[in-house]
């Protein structure tokens, strides 16, 4: 089954149709890449999964129960978990830290309660370990490479019992050998069986780690289908309208 | 060699001694030490019990508010209002004692007053977007003039029926000789520093100041954080505010005036980031302290009164410089 399947989804601001009649579905453990250029649409679906905005029209499925978000801290406890594009990191923070910002670990008992720096720096331990990453908890954020911030970004979304994480320009701004790193990660995300949307710019990217593609032009969605029966040329042509749809 | 789970989650980036040396704070600590030490040798008056007593009695005002002030500088704010709350909290309980009020409704009417003016400027701050430095820069001159309305610009030095209490309150010494505002500071202190480390709320300030905008991303209530900075400031203020009438028995419409940029300055010294995110209780205190050292030092040196700004501002500048030394240090 599905686990989140979205159905005529519609979204306008004022008299533009930023999301008009898309349809998909994403099963767990795939890595779907959202492509498209600017402007498509791609942020604005990804907002209405988040919890940002409110769908115009259309419904939202999740393990086949009616999905309806009003704020982002809803999608979270459905298990939706977002990497920003700028990481959202405080530098001044240990990595364990901004892991838990803002769910911190605590004990104690009633008002009386203090952080749980142990178990903080234990579990945000664990979690790099699954990832494979180098980043260590007790490090400031500031000190880290771009790879390791990511590791830092990927293990929130890891926290709680995610069930799809969304991924905005995760190798965007980041070196080349940092971006192979990423690419693991999304794997391991993957292998845990977590579905994971990737948008993306970047055609490599999608095409090394993703499962299928899906391409968007001007609030519609032009293309879905498996990156095995499809190329980098037929996606460009599709994001740039070369090709009308598929 | 096998890495287990352990040795990167144990891994510390410094070891102790290396994190002390590195910090400004313990060079100010080792600054103050110095100096004391040098002005025990120099001066026959330093090593007094008495100056000592009036020393630590003095480092206080500016200290209890430098500890508010550094909940505000961590979230990269600032509260230039302080100067004058200290002085409207005086004035209020002034005035409400000398009505003929007990001491404790006079303390009730004082930090209320504390707690409203600085729920203002933050709810004006955290959901109206004004800048801080603005907001308080406006709250400097309101409290002040409300201070004066409320006491018709008297000096007032008669607190009704609990005068005594109020005196022995800000005046006396009731633990082993210590005067009782060093026990309020040390107090505070205790519990600034527990904050900042343990708690919850602790952290989340820590997070607004390295990146508000990620903090608003995961979650932290930051709105609702930033007006209780402004409102712990405040109190803070206010607090010093009522030891002070206490210790000095009367209360007029200039009292602290030009404080904020001492708190500031004893904030910065101790080794708060005026960009935010990095701030310590211990700091502020001894900020405060080297601040105190250097303006008592220079009177008993017998050096000219009108040189202590010169000292005061060398010190602030001194303390930063370190900061961008190992700064450079580091990006190279």
């Amino acid at each position: 089954m599905a686990v989140l399947e979205l159905t005529n989804i519609s979204r306008h601001f004022g008299a533009i149709q930023a999301v008009n009649d898309v349809s998909l579905s994403i099963e767990p453990g795939q890595v779907v890449g959202l492509m498209g250029d600017n402007g498509a649409g791609k942020s604005t679906l990804v907002k209405m999964i988040a919890g940002n905005f409110r769908p115009s029209h259309g419904t939202m499925h999740m393990d086949g129960k009616e999905l309806i978000l009003h704020k982002p801290a809803e999608a979270r406890q459905h298990g939706i978990e977002i990497v920003h594009q700028d990481l959202a990191l405080c530098n001044n923070l240990t990595a364990a830290a901004n892991v838990y910002l803002g769910r911190e670990l605590r004990r104690g008992v009633g008002p009386f309660r203090i952080l749980d720096y142990a178990s903080m720096y234990k579990r945000a331990g664990q979690l790099f370990a699954e990832l494979k990453s180098e980043t260590r908890p007790r490090d400031l954020v500031k000190q880290m490479s771009g790879g390791q911030r990511q590791a830092v970004a990927i293990a929130r979304t890891m926290l709680s019992q995610a069930k799809i994480v969304l991924m905005d320009e995760p190798t965007a701004a980041i070196s080349v050998r940092q971006v192979a790193e990423v690419l693991n990660l999304i794997r391991h995300l993957r292998d845990q069986g977590i579905a994971v949307v990737l948008i993306s710019h970047r055609m490599p990217d999608v095409f090394t780690v993703a499962d299928r593609v899906i391409v968007m032009r001007r609030g519609r969605k032009v293309a879905d289908k498996t990156i095995a029966s499809s190329s980098p040329e037929e996606v460009t042509g599709l994001i740039t309208g070369a090709i009308e749809q598929v | 060699m096998a890495l287990t789970i352990d040795q990167p989650i144990e891994h510390k980036q410094q070891s102790l001694p290396a994190r002390v040396f590195a910090s400004q704070t313990f060079w100010v600590v080792i600054a103050v030490i110095l100096a004391c030490v040098f002005l025990s040798f120099a001066t026959d008056a330093f090593a007094t019990s008495k100056n000592l007593y009036n020393i630590t009695r003095n480092i206080t005002f500016v200290a209890i508010i430098a500890l508010g002030m550094t909940f505000v500088i961590i979230t990269g704010g600032i509260d230039l209002s302080v100067g004058s709350v200290l002085c409207l909290s005086s004035m209020i309980l002034a005035v409400t004692m000398h009505a003929g009020y007990s001491i404790e409704v006079g303390i009730l009417a004082s930090i209320a007053t504390a707690l409203a003016i600085g729920a203002f400027n933050g709810v004006l701050i955290a959901y109206l977007g004004f800048p801080p430095f603005v907001v308080t820069l406006g709250m400097l001159s309101i409290a002040r003039s409300l201070a004066m309305v409320a006491s018709n610009n008297t000096v007032v030095f008669q607190f009704g029926p609990d005068h005594a209490k109020l005196l022995s309150l800000g005046g006396g010494a009731w633990v082993f000789g210590i005067a009782n505002p060093v026990l309020y500071m040390i107090l505070l202190a205790l519990i600034t520093g527990f904050i900042l480390r343990w708690t919850k709320f602790g952290r989340h300030i820590f997070a607004i100041g390295g990146n508000e905008h990620a903090a608003t991303l995961t979650g932290v209530p930051v709105r609702q954080i930033k007006v209780a900075v402004y409102m712990i400031s405040a109190l803070s203020a206010g607090i010093a505010g009522i030891i002070q009438t206490g210790w000095l028995g009367a209360v007029t419409t200039n009292l602290g005036t030009g404080m904020e940029l001492q708190v500031i300055a004893a904030t910065v010294i101790g080794g708060a980031n005026l960009a935010g995110g990095v701030g310590t209780a211990f700091g502020a205190i001894v900020g405060a302290a080297l601040i105190e050292v250097i303006r008592n030092s220079l009177g008993l040196l017998g050096i000219n009164a009108f040189w202590q700004g010169v000292f005061i501002g060398g010190a602030i500048l001194l303390a930063v410089l370190f900061d961008r030394i190992r700064n450079f240090r580091r990006s190279d």
